[in-house]
């Protein structure tokens, strides 16, 4: 019969742990988040023997504190869900720093087993790991491993089941000692916590102990809930204070301190250093890539190489998914008959969804990027480089990448915020990102600028996008005081060595981070472009002030008569401005249904709202469809200024309709309120998405209304003011 | 003996860690991080803008801010030996 295992795979940040699971579930995996969190959980099988294996992959930690949402995460996984056993997996070339969170693993009493990964660094570099010794001193079974090369999974599947079969006979539960001070008023904490609750179990309750001195404030919550706490809770106010009396410092730093103790000793015995010079191949890497004057401009040119590949690659296959959704839809059309269906299926959801879909190939590219740079160890230099400058804007180092990405699309920079570890500079980043202009919204200043600026054009563009980093910074500057105050998350970023990454590590990680974008974010965005599309055909009739069919026949009709009299050179001329003219009538018809459906009656219904900032009710259809996304606008204006045909924004009459329509003050007043509010419906699925919360996504919408509202106000009022207007 | 800030450390300069002064989750972080008493730590370099600083702490890298630095007080690694 086939026999199942679960277990948890733990360790530090750079430790490899993610190729280490790769390696033990071939790359099969789930990916999706912890309950109520944003913090990514993954989970495989593994299969050995007649082993079924369930791999669940816990957030990468230094330390199982309850200081921060992973560490909370990865404690109470083990506690609550009780895994047959955990895998911590240890940087074999880092193991004094690593081994304080096997020390922690030792002290909750699972049954464990280490993975010294990376032995071959560590070998390279001069370190002789006695892992046998080791493992006898830790009462673990340390097994070597090499991730990248998949070396030693098949020895750490073997050990994971004969621990799990209670066979290994290293395995042996170690107290590390604390020393007598702190173990004496350990035991009598367990003794109290063991009374008031009999059925826990000694090692547990010891855990319970430890935490308690250790000031955790889960640990304390628990206790609080139960009953008979205020003896533990007295016993816990007395130990601390006698603690602090005779050894002159608080029992967490004590704790730490002897643990590192432990960690000491056990290496001194397992652990010898064959090579004295400890500058290796990595830091003079380093020495080039955070160079003093080299730093920037090699960093520099990384992201730029990065922004290329992305957008400028990206382009050629967002070319093909555009063509292809077009031929779909063209296709789907042909099959169906003229109908409320049709234009359901073509003009609300392929288009909708394909115009989201066209964004996968830079997502995918971008991905590919970050994991690179994760991979390879260059972001933490990069965060390293730029701290000092996103520090003073409020934002961490690694927030670079988002902004930075921001200028391309908003949604791929709002997912990378998954490069922050802390939840504040996560929210941060995301609210201010979609003050980075876009490339979508790029046609509608050239339109706008271009018809009402000439040759200032590029000039007024350029001072846009300057307007929108500025408010970025004021807006972060604003939340960061406002909304996020409280203690900042420590900057402490560890440098790991640098490391080649494998294309398949890379590939993958690329992949887990894409295929949420698809699969999360499809059905919000449908949903989006349903409701616009609704909104822009009901009601199916409208009472229109002319007859525009029958015009259309009498056009038909005159011409069928021209065209037979004509010669056959003219009557091609004659049908091309018949077919012309018919196209006149008819986007003056479509301009009276827009005006006349939901949506244009909403445009109108807004109007006396952005009437003080000087726009018209045809500005505002053009802002609603601009909800949806920014490259809609510029086709809206082409249909309510009875343009014909292909309206872009280098289309001369639609420049010449709106330099009519609008002054200079009003086309700069609405492209800044077009920089402010909200980029498109991607962007809102894609905040609602990563911060997990509505609350956050309805700010981020809201806020930027106002701002967008009250920019457009101030520029448009104090321009009449000046007599711009 | 001369306890300064570890922000105080030049380039290449070494140090033995004395204490972390503050509360909470930022001395907890440091100090599971290897940042505890009695621990040798190098300035490795500083950023290109002059912050955050690099060190090396048991064997690794790690950086940070000079306010979070100057939190951590250290005194001469040459003293130790005199001790010794």
């Amino acid at each position: 019969m086939a026999k199942t295992l679960t277990i948890a795979l733990a360790g530090n940040p750079n430790s490899g742990k993610t190729t280490i699971f790769n390696n033990l579930t071939g790359g099969h995996q789930k990916v999706g988040n912890w309950p109520g969190v944003t913090v990514e959980k993954k989970e495989g099988t593994a299969t050995h023997n007649d082993y079924t294996i369930r791999v669940v992959d816990l957030p990468g930690t230094y330390s199982l504190t309850a200081y921060s949402q992973e560490e909370i995460i990865a404690r109470n996984h083990i506690i609550n869900e009780k895994p047959d056993l955990v895998v911590d997996v240890i940087d074999a070339s880092n193991l004094e720093r690593n081994l304080y969170l096997a020390s922690q693993l030792i002290d909750l009493g699972v049954k464990l087993v280490f993975a010294l990964n990376m032995i071959d660094v560590a070998q390279a570099r001069g370190q002789i790991i006695e892992h046998e010794q080791l493992s006898l001193l830790m009462g673990v079974p340390c097994i070597p491993t090499v991730g990248s090369k998949n070396e030693g999974t098949r020895e750490l599947l073997e050990a994971i089941i004969r621990v799990a079969e209670d066979r290994e006979s290293i395995t042996r539960h170690i107290h590390i000692d604390y020393g007598r001070e702190l173990e004496g008023e350990i035991a009598t904490l367990q003794g109290s916590i063991r009374a008031a609750q009999p059925s826990m179990d000694e090692h547990h309750a010891r855990w319970m102990g430890i935490k308690l001195l250790e000031n955790d404030e889960e640990v304390n919550k628990a206790i609080e809930k139960k009953p008979r706490t205020k003896v533990v809770l007295n016993q816990l106010k007395h130990s601390t204070e006698h603690l602090q009396k005779i050894l002159g410092d608080d029992p967490e730093t004590l704790i730490a301190d002897r643990r590192y103790g432990f960690i000491h000793g056990a290496l001194t015995e397992t652990l010898r250093h064959t090579r004295k010079d400890r500058r290796y191949f990595s830091d003079r890497v380093d020495t080039v890539l955070t160079n003093r004057l080299l730093g920037f401009p090699i960093f520099i040119f990384f992201i730029w190489a990065m922004f290329q590949l992305t957008f400028n690659l990206g382009s050629y296959p967002m070319a093909w998914i555009d063509a292809g959704v077009g031929l779909l839809a063209q296709f789907v059309g042909g099959l169906m008959g003229e109908g409320l269906l049709k234009g359901l299926i073509v003009d609300g959801i392929i288009s909708g969804v394909g115009g989201v879909a066209v964004f996968l190939p830079n997502i995918f590219i971008l991905f590919f990027c970050i994991a690179l740079f994760e991979d390879t160890g260059y972001m933490a230099r990069a965060a390293f480089i730029m701290d000092k400058i996103m520090h003073t804007l409020g934002l961490h180092g690694k927030s670079f990448i988002p902004m930075i990405m921001g200028f391309g699309c908003n949604v791929p920079a709002i997912m990378a915020t998954r490069v922050l570890e802390s939840r504040r500079d996560r929210i941060l980043t995301m609210l201010i990102n979609p003050l980075i202009s876009c490339s979508g919204r790029l046609p509608i200043y050239v339109l706008i600028a271009g018809a009402l600026f000439g040759a200032r054009a590029g000039n007024v563009i350029f001072s846009i996008y300057l307007i929108g980093i500025a408010m970025a910074i004021l807006m972060g500057q604003i939340f960061k005081r406002t909304l996020f105050r409280g203690e900042i998350a420590p900057f402490v970023l560890e440098l790991p060595p640098y490391r080649m990454p494998t294309l398949r590590g890379t590939l993958i990680h690329m992949w887990e981070r894409g295929s949420i974008f698809i699969k999360k974010m499809g059905g919000v965005i449908l949903v989006g472009s349903i409701v616009v599309w609704a909104l822009s055909s009901f009601p199916q009739t409208v009472d229109y002030s002319r007859d525009y069919e029958a015009q259309k026949g009498r056009i038909h009709e005159e011409y069928a008569v021209v065209i037979q009299g004509a010669e056959q050179e003219q009557a091609a001329t004659l049908a091309e401005e018949k077919d012309r003219k018919i196209a006149e009538v008819e986007t003056l018809r479509k301009r009276e249904f827009q005006e006349k459906s939901l949506l244009g009656r909403l445009g109108k219904g807004i109007a006396p709202v952005l009437r003080p900032l000087g726009f018209d009710w045809r500005a505002g259809v053009a802002l609603l469809t601009g909800f949806v996304a920014k490259e809609i606008v510029v086709s809206t204006f082409g249909v309510l200024y009875q343009v014909g045909g292909e309206a872009g924004e280098e289309s001369e009459s639609l420049r010449a309709a709106i330099s009519k329509n609008m002054t200079p003050l009003v086309g700069y007043a609405f492209m800044i309120f077009v920089l402010a509010y909200t980029p498109c419906v991607a962007t809102v699925a894609v905040i609602r998405r990563e911060s997990g919360s509505w609350g956050w996504t309805g700010f981020a919408v809201g806020y930027g209304i106002a701002l967008a509202w009250i920019l457009a106000f101030l520029i448009y009022q104090g321009g009449m003011l000046l007599g711009l207007g | 003996m001369a306890v300064r800030k570890l922000s105080e450390l030049r380039n290449r300069e070494r140090g033995i860690i004395v204490r972390i002064t503050g509360t909470g989750r930022f001395r907890q972080r440091l100090m599971e991080m290897g940042f505890v008493p009695g621990a040798e730590i190098i300035v490795e370099k500083y950023a290109p803008l002059k912050d955050p600083i690099e060190y090396v702490l048991k064997g690794y890298h790690v950086s940070l801010r000079h306010e979070e630095a100057e939190r951590v007080l250290v005194r001469g690694a040459e003293e130790e030996e005199k001790e010794d």
